[in-house]
């Protein structure tokens, strides 16, 4: 299959992938339900995808093992992209330095059960959680007062910032990095060690979903409404009621917690990290991810992490030449599809053709 | 309380070294429209810009309801009461119009990310009441068969109406509409007029920049008239019409008085 033949059964399949929905849509709630659970099963089994016929030779990744890749790369770009989806998509704010959320989670961990303590992972991932959570309003509150262009180099500096830090503090293990990262509990037969990278993808895998469970009730809701408006016209949405500050520093916020969500299972995984893994050039990947997949759109962002996590391994047969392959991809993808692969949808208010009115047509009088 | 929804005490808005407004006093009562006329570049807008808070004014002071204005952000002002539209049509383009109106009623709502999370009982009941009310609010003003239809594929005259529904869904006192007829035809023009109408008739306070004469005249209880950023004529549409500062404004001095 040549390079362009390839590429237009993505796109068309991101095609196919949107009818697809939309003839869901049209079922009835069980319907929708069992091919939900069908797909989540499927999803699980991810890691043997490899040896199905024809599929495997798609999923495959020559030279890698697959579950690796995806517990390294897919799984953490993935998450990645929801939450910086929620900032970039969302409430239109840029942010290049979000690879510094991802650092200040995973340095959380590495700190708390390796460098200074002995804590469990388990313990050490909500704090890194919540100590991302904290570096995201602290960058927030003096920075989201800039608008558009001044945003983005800010936040371009944040992460450059927690990059070098890491690398000229002791404390934070310099640039020998931090090794002996504590793995996550094992739970019945599933260990968590070098040897096997399944678990890792389950843990991930079941992550994704709870985050993509929770961001749906944002999104479904007067936080999610808020930040469109905001996105949309930040002026009008401030005249119209919304507070902007407000709304803008909890998207910052809930972006920095997935990101440093991210960068804990990382650390776990990995279990030695250092400066060199959380380079500049990551932020402007998970940006691609979420403009490739279609900013504003969850499974858009799902479907972008995962393609640019992917995509460099399963060209790996190019050798030098795989990073140029990987280039030449994504900037067809977006000639094809600017609105990335699956693009921000104008809602269906499904409830409208149910809707009736309580009374006749009345403003009610004001209060 | 005072009959007075609205002060404008002695308000100087100085840009650089242009006065945009001139020590500007007036007041409008609760119940009435008000309309606020001018030539081009009187500063009519810059009036509803310091009234809404996107402009601190240079000098002087804005009561509202008996209170200061001064200090408060703009969503703070728009909580408080006062709802405007925009001259250039502002919606949120890539959200169908239900939604749109839906924002203006978030300003009463409370709900936030953790109500959202949880799915707290107030988060259901206001998305509810969100709902019910956009969707009162659209039908009241006509567009209610596009309420899904994203705002920008609405056509003009459905634009203008839900800003005008977005506003009135923050539950305002007043409600500042700015040229809300720009671009109508004559007969679209009339049916604005009875929809104004029929606005006050529900109890809220209206203040309304137009260029229309006709729209103005026939519609409004009082006029202020603007040149220059200064106050040049305050009365009844009739007083006003016949003003000679008015007429002046409009239509240029004779050459004879020159």
């Amino acid at each position: 299959m040549s390079l362009s033949e390839s590429l237009r059964s993505v796109t068309s399949g991101s095609y196919s992938v949107s009818r697809l929905g939309e003839a869901l849509a049209k079922q009835s709630r069980s319907v929708r339900w069992s091919f939900g659970a069908i797909c989540i099963l499927a999803l699980y089994l991810l890691p043997w995808w490899p040896s199905v016929p024809v599929l495997g030779w798609i999923v495959e990744t020559p030279g890698t093992s697959f579950p690796s890749v995806l517990t390294d790369q897919v799984v953490i770009f993935v998450l990645v992209a929801l939450g910086l989806n929620v900032v970039v998509g969302l409430a239109g704010l840029l942010d290049l330095g979000y690879v510094g959320f991802y650092a200040v989670g995973a340095y959380t961990v590495a700190i708390l059960s390796s460098q200074h303590a002995n804590l469990p992972w388990l313990l050490c991932m909500p704090i890194a959680v919540l100590v991302s959570m904290i570096a995201g309003v602290i960058l927030g509150t003096p920075t989201l007062r800039l608008r558009g262009d001044y945003l983005a180099i800010v936040t371009l500096g944040f992460g450059e910032i927690i990059r070098i830090t890491a690398n000229n503090v002791e404390w934070l293990g310099d640039s020998r990095g931090i090794s002996n990262i504590a793995t996550p509990p094992s739970i019945g037969p599933l260990k968590f060690t070098v040897l096997d990278a399944k678990p890792y993808y389950f843990l991930g895998f079941t992550t994704i979903l709870i985050v993509i469970f929770l961001l749906r009730r944002l999104e479904n809701s007067r936080v999610g409404r808020s930040w469109n408006a905001i996105r949309e016209d930040e002026d009008a949405a401030e005249l119209m009621g919304v507070d902007t500050f407000k709304f803008k520093l909890w998207a910052f916020a809930i972006g920095a917690a997935i990101g440093g969500l991210a960068g804990s299972l990382y650390a776990g995984k990995v279990q030695f990290i250092n400066p060199n893994n959380f380079p500049l050039q990551l932020s402007i990947l998970f940006l691609a991810a979420v403009v490739l997949g279609g900013a504003g759109n969850m499974w858009g962002a799902v479907v972008g992490g995962a393609l640019v996590a992917w995509m460099p391994e399963r060209f790996r047969g190019f050798a030098d030449k795989r990073v140029f392959v990987f280039g030449v991809a994504l900037v067809l993808v977006m000639v094809f599809r600017p609105q990335g692969l699956i693009p921000r949808k104008i809602r269906k208010e499904r409830w409208l053709e149910s809707w009736k009115p309580s009374t006749e047509a009345d403003l009610g009088g004001k209060e | 309380m005072s009959d007075n929804l609205l002060e404008l005490d002695h308000v100087t808005m100085k840009f650089g070294g242009v006065t945009a407004l001139d020590d500007v006093t007036f007041a409008i009562r609760r119940g009435e429209i008000l309309g606020l006329i001018g030539p081009n570049g009187a500063g009519k807008t810059t009036c509803f810009n310091v009234v809404t808070g996107v402009y601190a004014a240079t000098s002087g002071g804005v009561h509202f309801d008996g209170t200061s204005l001064a200090g408060l952000k703009r969503f703070q002002i728009t909580k408080r009461g006062i709802a405007r539209t925009f001259q250039n049509i502002r919606l949120f383009p890539d959200m169908t119009a239900v939604e749109n109106v839906m924002v203006g009623a978030d300003a009463n709502h409370r709900t936030s990310v953790g109500g959202a999370l949880l799915g707290l009982p107030r988060h259901h009941r206001e998305e509810a009441e969100g709902r019910n009310t956009a969707m009162e609010l659209l039908t009241f003003m006509g567009i209610a068969d596009r309420a899904g239809d994203a705002a920008r594929n609405l056509p003009y005259g459905y634009q203008r109406r839900l800003e005008i529904a977005r506003a009135l869904a923050t539950k305002p006192q007043l409600l500042c509409l700015d040229e809300p007829a720009a671009g109508f035809t004559p007969a679209e023009k009339v049916e604005l007029m009875d929809l104004i109408r029929k606005i006050r008739a529900q109890g809220y306070t209206v203040l309304l920049i137009e260029h229309d004469m006709s729209l103005v005249m026939g519609v409004t209880d009082r006029i202020v008239v603007l040149d220059f950023g200064k106050v040049i004529a305050t009365g009844t549409p009739s007083e006003v019409q016949d003003n000679p500062a008015v007429v002046a404004a409009y239509l240029g001095v004779p050459d004879d008085d020159a």
